[in-house]
């Protein structure tokens, strides 16, 4: 069936989009919660540029993720001088990448849910002597927890289908950065369209399901563009 | 003593307040709605902080913007009944419960799981959830979560404005009960007249975002220049104990500082504090001692003020002991017969009196 070249680019996707979605999970919660809550008036600010890779080529994204994260580029330039490993053509470059890439996929799920917790029971709550972390955790996760499943099932696909991306700040190097998405583009390159459609099922497939699954829960959880 | 100062400015509305009240029985605040009550309420939790405020609890200092010290809701030993009950819908009616008090310091609890759902009758609900409750059963397990995490403060915000009579008339017995069985102080929101009467033994008029009058209910609720005295429903509350029964024409007899009245008769023991109430409407006045009457209750006393109520009718008030005060309402009409002048010795007729608690 899939080669095991096939079999690896799948095993780094996975690998790939389940790292960049436990990321976006620690990062998107604060985020998610603080935009929910807040009345600062740079929150329109903040939400465009958490949306902005709904919109922007993932070329364009990936261009400047690569003059950014290079190793004469601001950010890889201090990286490099702290004595970190390459980010660029590298799986942690992949990583800090599918995280930019997918913010909006995790933060604006949990944006909605957060906002559809009741500030009601949190004042409730702190009456019962529940400090804020407590309150976060005893009531929030709960009452947010279908948006929490939806945040990970949309991060998770998200990661797995992009490919411009990848492909800027990533490379083709097997093994490395050589995602699913990339090895069907190089599939079809050379001509093998067997492999290319077996590789492309399964991503169907997969991508149907967590489509699915996020559908199929109530309304309120989902992205603002999925409603 | 519970004192304290706030000063809140929000949309279209100030609160200006500065009270003092005692660390024990009800106090209640009222007035009408959009006066600040709520407000009050919310400042006193810690929900809402007043940029200029001052707040102290028995003792303990709660809030003193002047030295910056503000104490967070939930490091306050508060209980809080909302008017809609908030119970969280992720939890049945046990772990609710429990929710306060496995957050209540074991050294710091006054009240077991046991005791609360016992108190408020809630064993055949604990497995359920909020949405498999009445109105009526929520605000109960509201009650109940609220006493499990210990409190030395209860604050109540119109806990039955939401509710039907029917179930008004649940949830009543328990906040008597509460009263009468809890050491704790506690300060209830309410606009209703009638809730107050039952229950406070305190009062705060509050009024436009300040506090218009405070004082004991008995007192504040005849005294001429309290703005109760002029409601609708004026009323005289008495704080008595159960005399004897007559069981003959099942009458109650019930003594206080002005002598004695006569109610139905009710099935408690001789010794039993009782409140009673007497609507202004139901009192009139007499020079000299009818004894050709069918009221029963006729009480001697001396008037001390006469106000305006109506074009057509006053309020006399009538002092019957030392600080004990009736409200009648009669006829301008009737005082200008009868000539009554502050000063003048009557007989205070009363036609009704009504067992509240």
């Amino acid at each position: 069936m899939l080669s095991a070249a096939d079999v690896s680019a799948l095993w780094l996707t996975v690998r790939l989009a389940g790292t960049a979605t436990a990321c976006l999970m620690l990062l998107g919660m604060p985020l998610g919660w603080w935009l929910a809550r807040t009345s600062s008036r740079w929150k329109p600010a903040i939400e465009t540029l958490v949306a902005l890779p709904l919109v922007l080529p993932p070329t364009v994204l990936g261009f400047y993720l690569l003059m950014l994260l290079g190793p004469q580029g601001p950010v890889g330039s201090v990286w490099r001088a702290l004595g970190g490993a390459p980010l660029v053509f590298s799986f942690s470059g992949l990583v800090l990448g599918s995280i930019v890439y997918s913010l909006p996929f995790v933060v604006q799920p949990l944006q909605n849910a957060f906002q559809a917790v009741d500030a009601g029971l949190l004042e409730a709550a702190a009456a019962l002597r529940a400090g804020p972390l407590d309150r976060f955790g005893a009531i929030v996760l709960p009452l947010a927890r279908p948006g929490l499943l939806t945040a990970v099932t949309l991060g998770f696909a998200h990661v797995v289908g992009e490919f411009g991306v990848v492909l800027m700040i990533g490379g083709d190097i097997p093994g490395r950065t050589r995602v699913a998405s990339i090895a069907i583009f190089d599939h079809v390159d050379a001509l093998a369209y067997a492999r290319a459609y077996r590789l492309s099922a399964v991503l169907v497939i997969f991508s149907v399901a967590a489509l699915l699954a996020v559908y199929s829960r109530r309304p309120v959880d989902r992205p603002r563009w999925a409603r | 003593m519970i004192q304290g100062s706030f000063e809140l400015a929000r949309e279209a509305f100030a609160l200006r307040a500065k009270f003092a009240m005692p660390a024990r029985g009800v106090t209640a605040l009222f007035g009408p709605s959009g006066s600040g009550k709520t407000t009050l309420l919310r400042c006193l939790a810690g929900f809402e902080r007043s940029p200029v405020g001052f707040l102290s609890v028995a003792g303990e200092v709660w809030q003193d913007e002047a030295r910056r010290v503000f104490v967070p809701v939930h490091k306050r030993p508060l209980g809080y009944v909302f008017q809609d009950a908030r119970l969280f819908p992720h939890l049945c009616v046990r772990d609710n419960l429990r929710f306060a008090w496995r957050r209540t310091p074991a050294a710091k609890r006054a009240v077991d799981m046991d005791q609360a759902i016992a108190w408020l009758g809630l064993e055949p609900l604990l497995d359920r959830r909020e949405q498999q409750l009445s109105g009526g059963q929520k605000q109960r397990v509201a009650i109940a979560r609220a006493l499990l995490a210990s409190p030395r403060l209860l604050l109540m915000d119109e806990p039955l404005a939401a509710l039907d009579a029917a179930a008004k008339g649940e949830i009543m017995p328990y906040l008597e009960a509460l009263h009468r069985q809890l050491s704790i102080p506690v300060v209830y929101v309410s606009h209703s007249l009638e809730e107050v009467s039952r229950l406070a033994d305190h009062l705060l008029l509050i009024a436009e975002g300040s506090v218009a009058a405070s004082g004991p209910l008995q007192e504040l609720a005849t005294r001429p220049d309290s703005p109760l005295a002029h409601l609708e429903d004026a009323a005289t509350v008495i704080d008595a104990v159960v005399a004897e029964h007559d069981n003959a024409f099942q009458l109650t007899h019930v003594d206080f500082a002005g002598g004695r009245l006569i109610l139905s008769r009710n099935a408690l023991p001789v010794g039993a504090a009782v409140r009673v109430r007497i609507l202004a409407r139901d009192v009139s006045l007499a020079l000299s001692r009818s004894t050709d009457t069918s009221i029963l209750n006729i009480l001697e006393g001396t008037i001390e003020t006469l106000s305006a109520y109506s074009p057509a009718q006053l309020h006399v008030h009538i002092g019957v002991a030392p600080g004990r005060r009736i409200l009648a309402r009669i006829t301008r009409k009737s005082a200008s017969l009868l000539a009554l002048h502050a000063g003048q010795r009557v007989f205070v007729q009363v036609k009704s009196v009504a067992l509240v608690a």
